[in-house]
């Protein structure tokens, strides 16, 4: 039985989207520039896949840009912002757990010269509208506050947070990689918003910036007018049109159900002794469910489950390249002790409940046993 | 990430648990890291007849702890005193970010030994 609980990492692709993509591949596989009827077959499709995209978010077309995902997106809008309007403010202001694609971009702006403050996380993993209140000076000019957070799953107040960016006339970014088309989001929550195909059951490679009427962004690469010249490059077209199919395919009901099953994952998981659940229980991703097992490390949980099929993720450092704990799980307080021994289970809308009880059969014995391994057990320093 | 002889070790590790009245005792490692390790060694008449460990850490740092006891096991103080990081990593291949594994392993084992001595340097005063 293989079963995949990393839908936070990405998504198998649907069929119905793959089967969309394999014309745009064989037979429509014309440049959108070119004139002749495979080219203007090719241009009408997009266009079409725009729309589609814009109306998910309440948009209108010419304001979705397609990229090739969401560090892209992320980048476009940061360093865009940043660069278009540096002759009104150098101060930007994000949160210490973002995706890295927005933390290293807010480095690499600082050595530029731009002055930028992480906002704190309560344990929850929400930013307080106090703190981005007073944080906000004159200075001001970018506010980027990510949708759901990739690990913890914690929804932040964007229409909140957009309220009083627009008090303060601050141009407000979010990137809603995780959240688009999981939960409430649409043009009327940020100035620009980043999505991403793969995690919706779409291809790799494809993501979109939403950027309003009105707010301007310096490009990232040079080239040909492609995207409203915004962003250089041949139409990716399969991978566009596949995006669009799967904007369709996720219904309320997918939600509703996914929210059942992690509900039933977390009321279960958490009856093992020492576990605790990480973020907000209710303003929550549908498909997050990211637990701490104390005395015990990550790597080797998922590595045990790994063998019984179930693929999963961890904030522990010895998962990691660099040897670090989670950022976002520090950031709301956790001991990089308790960091080590967290498990993210992300769900998708294929995930069925055989599935789940699968995993709270495994999962039990496997803890019991590392934890049997571990000199901290259950009882403390037992020597 | 890892060899078959590494997951063969951390699926069905060696020498796991606890010796009470241990010779020796080896603690190392930091929960911070996310590795710790105890080693428990029992002598008589110099040799390790009994070796266990307790490891809160990663797959490398629980194929380490069960290779370094089954390295060890029946091996006389002189002969254990030898095993090093070395040892450890070359019985096991780990890939480089988790050589330090291998060295808390072998740390471990030669902090029980030390342990041991220590002991039998202060029973031999109060005899």
């Amino acid at each position: 039985m293989q079963i995949y609980l990393d839908n936070a990492a990405t998504t198998k692709v649907s069929d119905e989207v793959f089967k969309e993509m394999t014309q745009f591949f064989k037979n429509k596989y014309g440049n959108a520039s070119s004139l002749h009827d495979f080219g203007q077959e090719a241009s009408e499709s997009i266009e079409n896949a725009r729309k589609i995209i814009a109306e998910r978010l309440n948009a209108d077309a010419r304001e979705i840009i397609f990229t090739s995902g969401g560090t892209e997106s992320n980048n476009l809008a940061i360093q865009g912002v940043a660069h278009n309007y540096k002759n009104k403010g150098n101060h930007i202001i994000t949160t210490k757990f973002e995706h890295p694609s927005t933390l290293e971009t807010c480095k690499s702006l600082e050595k530029e010269g731009f002055n930028v403050d992480y906002l704190n996380l309560n344990k929850e993993g929400l930013i307080s509208l106090e703190e981005l209140k007073k944080a906000i000076t004159n200075k001001t000019i970018l506010v980027t506050i990510m949708h759901a957070n990739n690990e913890i799953g914690t929804i932040q107040d964007l229409k909140g947070i957009y309220k009083i960016c627009k008090e303060k006339d601050v141009i407000f970014h979010t990137d809603a990689v995780q959240s688009f088309c999981k939960t409430d989001l649409d043009s009327g929550m940020a100035d620009l918003i980043s999505i991403s195909a793969h995690k919706i059951h779409g291809p790799k490679g494809i993501g979109a910036l939403y950027i309003k009427k009105g707010i301007h962004v310096k490009k990232l690469f040079h080239g040909g007018k492609h995207e409203f010249n915004i962003r250089p490059g041949t139409e990716n077209v399969p991978a566009i049109m596949g995006f669009a199919k799967a904007t369709t395919l996720i219904t309320k009901k997918d939600i509703e159900r996914m929210i059942k099953l992690r509900d039933k994952l977390i009321k279960e998981i958490l009856k093992i002794k020492d576990t605790w659940l990480n973020g907000s229980k209710e303003k929550r991703l549908c498909n997050n469910a990211n637990i701490s097992f104390k005395y015990i490390e990550g790597e080797s949980i998922l590595l045990k489950l790994n063998e019984k099929g179930i693929a999963v993720s961890t904030g522990s450092a010895c998962a990691a390249k660099e040897l670090k704990p989670s950022h976002v799980l520090l950031s709301i307080g956790l001991k990089a002790e308790d960091a080590h021994g967290s498990i993210r289970f992300t769900l998708s809308k294929y995930t069925t409940e055989k599935e789940i009880n699968y995993v709270l059969k495994q999962l039990p014995p496997i803890i019991k046993q590392l934890r049997e391994m571990s000199p901290f057990k259950g009882g403390g320093n037992n020597v | 990430m890892y060899n078959q002889k590494v997951m063969k070790c951390f699926k069905n590790p060696k020498n796991y648990g606890k010796i009470k009245n241990a010779s020796g005792i080896g603690k190392v490692g930091n929960p911070v890291c996310g590795d710790v390790m105890y080693l428990y060694i029992k002598v008589e008449k110099g040799i390790i007849k009994d070796i266990k460990w307790e490891t809160m850490g990663c797959v490398a740092a629980i194929a380490t702890s069960s290779e370094v006891t089954e390295l060890a096991k029946r091996k006389t103080i002189e002969e254990a005193k030898k095993i090093t990081r070395a040892d450890v990593s070359k019985e096991l291949d780990l890939p480089p970010i988790k050589q330090h594994c291998s060295n808390l392993a072998a740390e471990a084992l030669q902090a029980a030994i030390k342990d041991y001595e220590t002991r039998k340097v202060k029973e031999n005063k109060s005899r």
